[in-house]
């Protein structure tokens, strides 16, 4: 294995290359966000949809269910006989598989809000778009944000994933580095994306305690 | 369709044997995790404070890609199975500890006083009393986990694991749609049959420890 | 009591004020309504317009197949000011009934009136602005502060900040929670009784002219519910609202109900005031429904001669006469099961079998009330033990006072 030497040479190669590698991490970061952004625009609506009309439920939940099943390489690669390789067709693939996880928590927190506060709510006269803008969306707004949460880590590893068709991020660097059997370069794109990950759930944990309604936690 | 379908048809044998190459990865990676994963359950249920620390940490680890994982292994174990299993191991831990403890917690207390009060040494109540109660909260999580390793497994081809996997990798290396797809619903379907399968078994052994309690063994 | 009195007589007064019995939807500063003396006493004029009418109301549920008529034909008025207790056991329609008026359910047929205006011919939205909604189980706003939740419905008018401040405030220091305190905690932070005076506090808040209570005091506890039940008596004497409130203890339909609209299986029973159902119960489960539910122990230690008054009308032959030495509820018992007669009340007889005191029926049901009412107060009276609730053997100790 050529570069049997000092793993840690992987830092010295990533200061060798910066340029490569903020392009890397743009590449990766750009498929993550817009993919979330398309997962969230896309299962929000989805989920109150689902809500409101009773008989969807069961279909969707069993449909989630299965999707939670599938193997998301395959996904991935099932983009390719149809769509072909680069960016779009990674983007397509993850922004399916974002929508999952959104989808179920935005779901069951909505689900979660308390029947007669609804009714009371309703009682009251609250137009639909209020009853959610003033009730349903803040107190489902923890859940959903775990949902982006799980998207968020789930997208960082399946855009590392999609270097393989062509998607770019720092996978670039782990298949150059499996290929050539280079430790410093597969370390170079393991690394950085291993902390992006890490560094992505503890942000996002923070950020979720912080949108729960004070209401909620007050003693 | 059918012609998307030809190549499981023509290398019926090929695909059966990565499929068990799959599956073998897989369960050596699982009962590994239960092994060790189990008993890190009771551990954290039962020492309060080690429950945020191991939790947490094992969550962290969950985050990170699976390819990324490996090649961080690579310079220590190789390439190959033994990488694979050993990142799979760790991955499925998070799901077994997690279920395991949350398990526990949820045996009814009056179950438990009861178990003391006949004068069972901790031990006896944990295999009598406790893990039978939380077995269900246990197969739930080794369902996860087995699932979610599959998806893992197959990714693990890439750095030379074997499996079904290398279909898929094959298949995108010579832009051959046939294998991708042949590699695809093989996987997906080792994932669902897995998932109803424990589901099911874990029915079944919920059912057969009603029935023993009502006995009253 | 008086005021039923006055509905029950042919005339109407009119009476003039900044109103909004004309228009539904134009809420205003709240008005000292004129009480019952006012009207009594001839000052001022009033309309006593027909708030809520129901005509052949009726509600079928179909699912997988089966079809459940849970309101069946029924119809009556509410007027304004009134305070009309829909009550019945469960599964009687009542809660149906009541959700019809603002259209959380759709009646499948009937047609439902508020001042006059078909309520299917409304917005649906303004419809519910426009009518006080109390829930059982409160259904406050966990992640809004108390004030916030008052303040829901002027908020959704279109109310200022500053004038949805000073409303929850007011309505705060009405329903005896003072602001400075309570404003700006959570609903977390209350205990039931409290959340229960806020879910009150902001059915009161646009000044709705209607309120709908849905067994509002069912979730705490016995002392708290009767507080609250006094406490609502209070208020609606100040307010004069109309208000329709669905419960299931006739105790509580006594103490607050102008008129009482007894529901089973989806039709009415019987639709009258207190002294109405006591004194002309339509059937024998109207009957039953009284006298088994009654808990009269704290009444117990009042005799009937007690209440007689001396002045006492020629008693005809077929007049109603009860011991004096009877205590309420045993009377109460004698009257529902004696037969209806045409007469205001009935005669109290001495130690002598002559009668020599006479009690109308409206004192009766009122002096019930106020029993009911003065219930925690009572220091003599004993823990009401549900068991012997309507049991026969409920007869006190103490001698016949006389």
């Amino acid at each position: 294995m050529l570069g049997n030497k000092d793993p840690l040479d992987f830092i010295d190669y990533i200061r060798d290359n910066p340029d490569k590698f903020w392009t890397l991490f743009n590449q990766h970061m750009t498929l993550v966000i817009y993919a979330v952004i398309i997962g969230l625009v896309i299962a929000v609506p989805l989920a109150i949809l689902t809500s409101r009309i009773s008989w969807l439920e069961k279909p969707m939940t069993w449909i989630s269910n299965i999707g939670q099943a599938i193997p998301s390489l395959a996904v991935l690669a099932l983009m390719l006989p149809w769509l072909g390789i680069g960016f779009k067709p990674s983007l397509f693939a993850l922004s399916i598989l974002a929508i999952l996880p959104i989808f179920l928590n935005t779901l069951v927190g909505i689900q979660s809000i308390d029947a007669s506060v609804v009714d009371a709510a309703n009682g009251m006269g609250t137009s639909d778009a209020q009853l959610l803008r003033m009730v349903q969306l803040p107190l489902a707004m923890p859940f959903m944000f775990a949902g982006i949460q799980t998207a968020v880590v789930q997208s960082i590893a399946l855009a590392t994933l999609a270097a393989y068709i062509g998607g770019g991020g720092f996978g670039d660097w782990i298949l150059q580095g499996l290929a050539v059997r280079n430790f410093p370069i597969l370390l170079a794109g393991a690394v950085p994306v291993a902390l992006l990950a890490m560094a992505a759930e503890i942000l996002l944990g923070g950020i979720r305690r912080l949108v729960v309604p004070k209401g909620l936690t007050v003693q | 369709m059918p012609s998307q379908m030809q190549y499981l048809l023509d290398n019926p044998e090929r695909v059966l044997e990565l499929t068990w190459d799959h599956i073998q990865l897989v369960g050596v990676a699982i009962l590994v995790a239960t092994a060790i994963g189990v008993p890190l359950g009771i551990l954290i249920h039962r020492v309060r404070w080690l429950q945020l620390p191991v939790l947490n940490l094992s969550g962290l680890l969950y985050t990170v890609p699976s390819l990324a994982f490996f090649a961080i292994l690579i310079p220590y174990t190789g390439i190959g199975k033994t990488t694979a299993t050993t990142a799979l191991a760790v991955y499925s831990l998070l799901a077994i500890v997690r279920n395991t403890s949350a398990g526990l917690d949820e045996v009814d207390r009056a179950s438990v006083d009861a178990a003391n009060g006949m004068g069972m040494t901790a031990f006896q109540r944990l295999r009598l009393v406790e893990l039978p109660l939380a077995l269900p909260y246990i197969l739930t999580g080794i369902r996860i986990a087995t699932v979610a390793g599959i998806s893992i497994a197959a990714i693990a081809a890439v750095i030379g694991a074997g499996g079904l996997g290398r279909l898929i990798f094959d298949g995108i290396r010579t832009v051959d749609a046939n294998r991708i797809i042949a590699g695809s619903i093989m996987c997906i379907l080792l994932a669902l049959i897995a998932d109803f399968g424990i589901g099911r078994l874990s029915l079944l052994i919920r059912r057969d420890l009603r029935a023993s309690a009502e006995r009253g063994s | 009591m008086t005021y039923n009195g006055i509905l029950q007589l042919n005339g109407c007064l009119f009476w003039k004020r900044d109103c909004h019995a004309f228009s539904l939807l134009r809420p205003t500063i709240p008005s000292r309504h004129p009480n019952n003396e006012d009207v009594v006493m001839g000052k001022g004029v009033c309309l006593l317009l027909p708030m809520i009418t129901l005509e052949n109301v009726t509600k079928i549920y179909r699912a997988d197949g089966h079809t459940t008529n849970a309101v069946e034909n029924v119809s009556f008025t509410v007027n304004e000011g009134e305070l009309a207790v829909l009550i019945g056991p469960s599964g009687s329609g009542k809660t149906t009934t009541m959700r019809m008026m603002n259209r959380l359910e759709e009646a499948t047929s009937g047609v439902i009136s508020v001042n006059g205006r078909n309520i299917r011919s409304m917005n649906v939205v303004e419809l519910r602005r426009n009518i006080g909604y109390v829930i059982q189980q409160g259904g406050l706003f966990p992640h809004f502060t108390v004030a916030e939740n008052v303040s829901i419905v002027p908020r959704l008018l279109g109310w200022n900040k500053k004038r949805q401040r000073q409303r929850a405030e007011e309505l705060l220091a009405l329903v005896d929670l003072d602001p400075s305190v309570f404003a700006d905690r959570f609903p977390r932070q209350l205990s039931g009784g409290q959340q229960q005076r806020v879910g009150v506090a902001r059915a009161l808040a646009a000044d709705a002219p209607i309120i709908l209570m849905d067994e509002p005091f069912g979730a705490v506890d016995p002392i708290t519910r009767n507080q609250l039940q006094r406490w609502l008596r209070q208020i609606q004497r100040d307010v004069r609202k109309t208000i329709v409130f669905v419960t299931h203890d006739i105790n509580e339909a006594f103490l607050l109900g102008d008129r009482i609209i007894l529901m089973k299986d989806g039709q009415i029973q019987q639709n009258g005031t207190p002294a109405d159902l006591l004194r002309h119960p339509a059937s024998d489960f109207v009957k039953e429904f009284i006298g088994d539910e009654f808990a009269l122990q704290a009444l117990e230690h009042t005799y009937i001669a007690e209440l007689a008054t001396t002045e006492v009308p020629a008693m005809p032959d077929d007049g109603l006469v009860i011991s004096g030495d009877l205590s309420i509820p045993e009377a109460s018992r004698e009257i529902t099961q004696s037969e209806s007669t045409g007469h205001e009340g009935f005669w109290v007889s001495n130690g002598n079998g002559e009668p020599d005191g006479y009690v109308t029926y409206e004192e009766f049901a009122s002096v019930i009330s106020e029993g009911i009412a003065s219930d925690v107060e009572n220091e003599n009276r004993d823990e009401i033990n549900p068991e012997l609730i309507g049991k026969e053997n409920a007869k006190p100790d103490a001698i016949s006072p006389r």
